[in-house]
């Protein structure tokens, strides 16, 4: 109930006036201020996110088999409640795998535009990191984050299947780090 | 096999002396040059008769050769499933003179005609859809011709306040670097890694001394 400096109080309860009013000011401060119960809602929070992240395969280019690989047997995410979803209404993370090409761009930006919050977007192989192999084309977006923010970038061309899940395993401690009830 | 794809390349010269400019054999594979206004009737010619029975095209491709009066060579593959061979049709033509169109004679020509116009501008008369296919919704621009730089014109997109991908001018922070190691005058090594010793003599073997 907040730290109280004075030992004699505490004793009875306050008669409603100046002092009682100072302490409920005080306990609901301490509480509003990151109390207890709600650093737990956001552990508890953050455990349902990063232990169900679902998601939305954008698999555009040669990425996608590695992409593929990383879902099946060897390095199965099923374990980890990583389950790739067809829609972007029911995914947390869009993974984008492969180039992005002018053309895709804006039906890109459409699709994360539909995602719900909290969402994430990991960046995989260094096309969607950078342009890439295809750095210097006329037609190529130089980095998928030129057209959306990306919490995480999986560097390879491509990427090794394990190196897709390490970097699913670090967008899971980003969450824990970073991640609030309301995002 | 180089003289059956003459006495073919002779034979077809022989029947279209005034449509078909030339013939040539080389690396085992018959290339020969037609006129681009009698390019349908070559392609159903060797469509249709016996000895040639060419009954595939393989594919349509442009390309580009600035210094020729004719910039454009549009190459027609051929293939023949029952005699078992392989021919090349070439036809030049420039910027202003279209092709007329094979749909006719092939339907599979229609995409690669498309695909030939999008990126070389190489028009085909009479084709039923001719637009672009592969290039961006609003590109400007034929970019495989050899003017058309690399990394284009205003090729740069991005999301911002507008709510929506813009397109904007070109701006590299790294300019295209092309490396060519081997070349005496650009290579960084004279020597491969590996060939220190290349030229050298093998040691002699030392004679045993007493024990």
């Amino acid at each position: 109930m907040g730290i109280i400096t004075d030992p004699a109080q505490g004793q009875a309860p306050l008669p409603p006036g100046p002092q009682q009013d100072a302490l409920l000011r005080q306990v609901t401060g301490e509480l509003q201020d990151k109390g207890f119960v709600i650093a737990s809602i956001d552990k508890l929070v953050n455990w349902a996110r990063t232990g169900s992240l679902w998601p939305m395969t954008f698999g555009l280019a040669c990425c996608a088999i590695e992409m593929i690989h990383a879902y099946c047997s060897r390095y199965d995410l099923d374990r980890f409640g990583v389950v790739p979803r067809g829609s972007p209404r029911q995914s947390d993370v869009i993974i984008v795998a492969g180039t992005l090409t002018n053309k895709m761009a804006p039906a890109f930006r459409k699709v994360y535009d539909q995602m719900a919050e909290p969402r994430y977007v990991i960046s995989m192989g260094s096309c969607a990191n950078g342009g890439g192999y295809y750095h210097y084309s006329y037609s190529v977006v130089r980095g998928c984050d030129r057209v959306v923010p990306v919490d995480i970038y999986v560097p390879g061309c491509p990427p090794t299947a394990e190196a897709l899940v390490y970097g699913i395993l670090q967008l899971q401690k980003k969450i824990n780090r970073t991640g609030t009830l309301w995002r | 096999m180089d003289l059956a794809l003459k006495d073919l390349g002779d034979y077809l010269v022989g029947e279209f002396p005034d449509e078909i400019l030339g013939c040539e054999v080389a690396f085992d594979q018959l290339t020969i040059k037609a006129r681009h206004v009698s390019i349908a009737k070559v392609l159903t010619f060797l469509r249709d008769n016996v000895n040639c029975q060419f009954k595939l095209l393989v594919d349509i491709c442009g390309a580009d050769y600035p210094e020729r009066e004719q910039r454009f060579e549009v190459v027609y593959h051929l293939l023949s499933l029952t005699h078992n061979n392989r021919i090349r049709v070439k036809v030049a033509t420039d910027e202003q003179t279209p092709v007329p169109s094979v749909t006719g004679v092939f339907s599979a020509a229609n995409w690669f005609e498309r695909e030939a116009w999008d990126l070389f501008g190489i028009y085909f008369s009479d084709h039923p859809d001719l637009r672009r296919i592969l290039t961006d919704y609003g590109f400007e621009g034929h970019p495989l011709r050899k003017d058309f730089p690399l990394t284009g014109y205003v090729e740069v997109r991005y999301d911002d306040e507008q709510k929506r991908v813009v397109y904007e001018p070109v701006k590299l922070t790294q300019e295209f670097r092309s490396f060519d190691f081997l070349s005496p005058w650009e290579g960084v090594q004279q020597v491969l890694p590996g060939d220190e010793k290349a030229g050298e003599a093998p040691p002699q073997p030392k004679p045993e001394g007493g024990a």
